[in-house]
């Protein structure tokens, strides 16, 4: 049938629509839906991982394989460093630069690695803002509040109350860089609401907030002349005798060669883990996406946290084909928009946590209320159209650009006509853990940004990941650099990992598979 | 729902009569499966792709790419992983361009607009070909946006180049040597740390923390048990 036909429900239930409101659902009832319905509860999908720090914690298959997974360095390989400096970055998106600019400006020598350009991230999609309580009605302790409510109360308190105490100063450190936060008439930070948040909370640069902030630290990070290995994967880490870690080994993609530096401390903001593709699910995770820190940091001991929870964001593109996965921004429905499916109703209150949308739209896929597309898809509408009906004509253009234009190349006008949508692998919740410096179990081994863990608990709330990268950017890069100027370049060694290949062995060594994976394997095998 | 099966399935050419479309990368003739997109037609065709791909969500500007359609001899720009193929169509990604970027520190220039012509001077030599703006696959008036930062209208300069994602491709096509996207991002970065106004609340807000304002709050939430602390959250709506 053609899709205009199909939308034609939407067009009709529109004015009824507005009439009405949907309550957000009781705990209870929130709990069940989540469990009958959410990707995490699926039990099929989840093992134990066999050993290591985390052994007998059940996560998914895919990532459960490639923490078991051996490292492609030999025992004896060459460690003769290649570089040498105080703090080594590994990762270029938000948290690594945010990383390597207080590293730097603290006056440590600072290398920053990343395995695809500087800047190609996930953070450089973020659409939908950046929470920091900078309005007279809201506080830190209010964030701290709908934060904990949104992660189901397992956040890391002191994790959770150092970001968000920290919010308005990082606001104010991006501002002075030059970043174009949206204004109320006033002056003053214009904020946005979103979902699961009480008050208006979210900090935009229209829908280009994480590209408008990477644009300016990437240039940053260039002003400053910090040094840059681009094209260079990480896939091993070094660690002294003691066990703590003394740099790393990368893979330089252009050649193949390896490249050994010897850093005094080594932060780790790798992101996370989407292009893992787990239980099939479409991304809306960059390339580079494959969780190579949690696999690095794990051989060397590091503890991981809630790595049995990750985040489907509600709103992935179904259609057209070539946008599959790829995210609708939750700003539509923070002004807004609503959630339609096959028969015109409304199901679920749009500004519910990530989490309960996401488990309410695959419920009513589930239940045959989803609209199907030939190539096998199933999703609901969000009927995007009603934004310039609420709001005026010109809404969606004027607050979406991004997504205005992302789909007019493929000749749909959201503005018209509403779009189609499912969840989409979004974001890991969880990471290794990490302590308010954002340092891991082990010493002088810091991460920083998603591929962190314990900040967000079972579910992290729209707008929370910016700013967390930010902070916690920051948190690792000042504490690096406070703590090189006393210390010795420690042995470059690969103990870790013969422990970790005894381990192994005395498990079977049934992975099977070499990690970090650094790139998903799309290319087809042509014969 | 099995009754309803042919009435809710939204069409789909490439399923309903799937073609292969003939295209050329970089000079090289494959068959690929029309419509899908110029990324996935070179991951089609065997080829590894690791300089030219980032985001894959149209945001990162890894992929700029040149393409022509069929019997059409204009060459045009787009993102690889945002355009679909069709039959006939030729492209080849863009090497990344060795334009020159200025380094500066932001916070000590002294007079920004007029620091743009000692970073920049070959900024004001624009010979109006309007290439620049034929290039850009984010559809901004490039051109335009080349001539308010030499006339120091730096606050249209910045809201016209929110949606720039940095491809560069507007740089190899400059007669001038000018690099519009680095210009834009200088005043663009110079726009919001030097003529936009100090929101005065976020200061506020910053004190109110550091002079520990709400200190006893914090103690009264961190001290409650699980049980206490899940009610107060639910009393916050």
């Amino acid at each position: 049938m053609d899709i205009h036909a199909l939308q034609q429900i939407v067009h009709k239930t529109r004015d009824a629509r507005r009439q009405q409101t949907i309550p957000k659902f009781a705990p209870a009832e929130r709990d069940q839906l989540i469990h009958k319905y959410h990707p995490d509860f699926r039990a099929s999908a989840y093992r134990p991982i066999k050993f290591g720090p985390n052994e007998g914690d059940k996560t998914v298959v895919e990532l459960a394989t490639l923490l078991e997974g051996d490292s492609s360095i030999q025992d004896h390989a060459d460690l003769t460093a290649h570089y040498t400096c105080d703090v080594l970055v590994i990762g270029g998106g938000g948290a690594g630069c945010a990383a390597a600019l207080h590293a730097h400006g603290a006056g440590a020598k600072t290398i920053l690695a990343t395995k695809l350009r500087l800047g190609d991230s996930n953070s450089v999609m973020a659409q939908g803002g950046m929470q920091i309580s900078v309005a007279p009605e809201d506080s830190p302790v209010t964030h701290f509040i709908d934060t904990l409510k949104g992660g189901h109360m397992e956040n890391d308190h002191a994790l959770l109350k150092t970001m968000v105490e920290d919010g308005p100063s990082i606001a104010k450190w991006l501002l002075e860089l030059g970043v174009l936060f949206d204004r109320q008439a006033d002056g003053n930070l214009h904020v946005k609401k979103g979902g699961g948040s009480s008050k208006p909370r979210l900090l935009t640069c229209s829908d280009y907030t994480g590209l408008e902030i990477m644009r300016v630290l990437k240039d940053e990070v260039i002003n400053q002349k910090i040094q840059l290995l681009e094209f260079a994967a990480a896939i091993e880490l070094l660690s002294d005798e003691a066990g703590n870690c003394t740099g790393a080994i990368f893979k330089d993609l252009d050649n193949q060669r390896h490249v050994v530096v010897a850093a005094k401390c080594v932060i780790l903001a790798t992101g996370g883990i989407g292009r893992l593709h787990i239980q099939g699910f479409p991304t809306s995770n960059h390339y580079g996406a494959t969780g190579d820190g949690l696999c690095l940091s794990y051989r060397m001991g590091a503890k991981l946290a809630h790595i049995d929870t990750f985040q489907y964001h509600p709103s992935g593109a179904v259609y057209p084909e070539q946008l599959i996965g790829q995210l609708v921004t939750e700003g539509i429905r923070s002004e807004g928009g609503h959630l339609v499916n096959a028969t015109g109703e409304r199901f679920v209150n749009e500004l519910d946590t990530r989490d309960v949308v996401s488990s309410s739209i695959i419920r009513e896929c589930e239940e045959g209320r989803g609209i199907r597309t030939m190539s096998g898809r199933v999703g609901v509408w969000l009927d995007t159209p009603l934004l310039d009906a609420e709001h005026g004509p010109g809404t969606v253009e004027k607050h979406f650009p991004a997504m205005m234009l992302q789909f007019e190349r493929f000749g749909i006008d959201i503005s018209k006509d509403p779009v189609l949508i499912y969840p989409t692998l979004h974001y890991q919740n969880g990471g290794v853990k990490i302590d308010t410096n954002s340092e891991t179990n082990v010493k002088n081994l810091f991460v920083a940004g998603e591929a962190s863990g314990g900040l967000h608990g079972r579910n992290r709330l729209m707008g929370n990941s910016l700013l967390d990268l930010m902070v916690y950017g920051k948190r690792s890069g000042l504490t690096a650099a406070s703590r090189v100027a006393s210390m010795k370049q420690g042995q470059l060694t690969l103990k870790h990992l013969q422990r970790f290949r005894a381990e192994a062995k005395k498990h079977g060594n049934v992975s099977g598979v070499i990690s970090p994976m650094i790139l998903p394997a799309y290319t087809r095998k042509v014969n | 729902m099995a009754d309803n099966d042919n009435e809710s399935v939204i069409d789909q050419p490439e399923v309903m009569a799937p073609r292969m479309a003939t295209i050329e990368i970089a000079g090289k003739k494959v068959d690929v499966p029309e419509g899908i997109t110029v990324v996935k037609a070179m991951w089609y065709a065997g080829m590894d792709v690791v300089r030219g791909v980032g985001c894959l969500g149209g945001f990162c500007g890894a992929c700029a790419t040149y393409y022509r359609t069929k019997d059409d001899p204009k060459v045009r720009t787009c993102l690889a992983c945002q355009m679909a193929v069709q039959d006939g169509m030729s492209f080849t990604m863009m090497p990344p361009f060795p334009a020159r970027k200025a380094t500066y520190e932001l916070q000590k220039l002294q007079d920004p607009k007029q620091d743009l012509f000692n970073l920049y001077p070959e900024a004001p030599l624009c010979r109006n070909c309007n290439a620049c703006t034929e290039a850009c696959p984010q559809k901004i008036d490039v051109r335009e946006g080349v001539w308010k930062a030499v006339f120091g209208d730096f606050k249209s300069v910045s809201e016209m180049f929110m949606d720039c994602v940095m491809c560069g491709m507007c740089t190899p096509v400059c007669i001038a040597d000018i690099a519009p996207n680095l210009v834009a991002l200088y005043v663009s970065r110079a726009q919001g740390a030097h003529f936009s106004e100090k929101p005065v609340g976020l200061d506020v807000r910053i004190k109110e923390i550091q002079d520990g304002q709400y200190n006893e709050e914090w103690d009264k939430v961190l001290k409650m048990s699980e049980k206490e602390l899940a009610e107060h959250c639910a009393t916050v709506k």
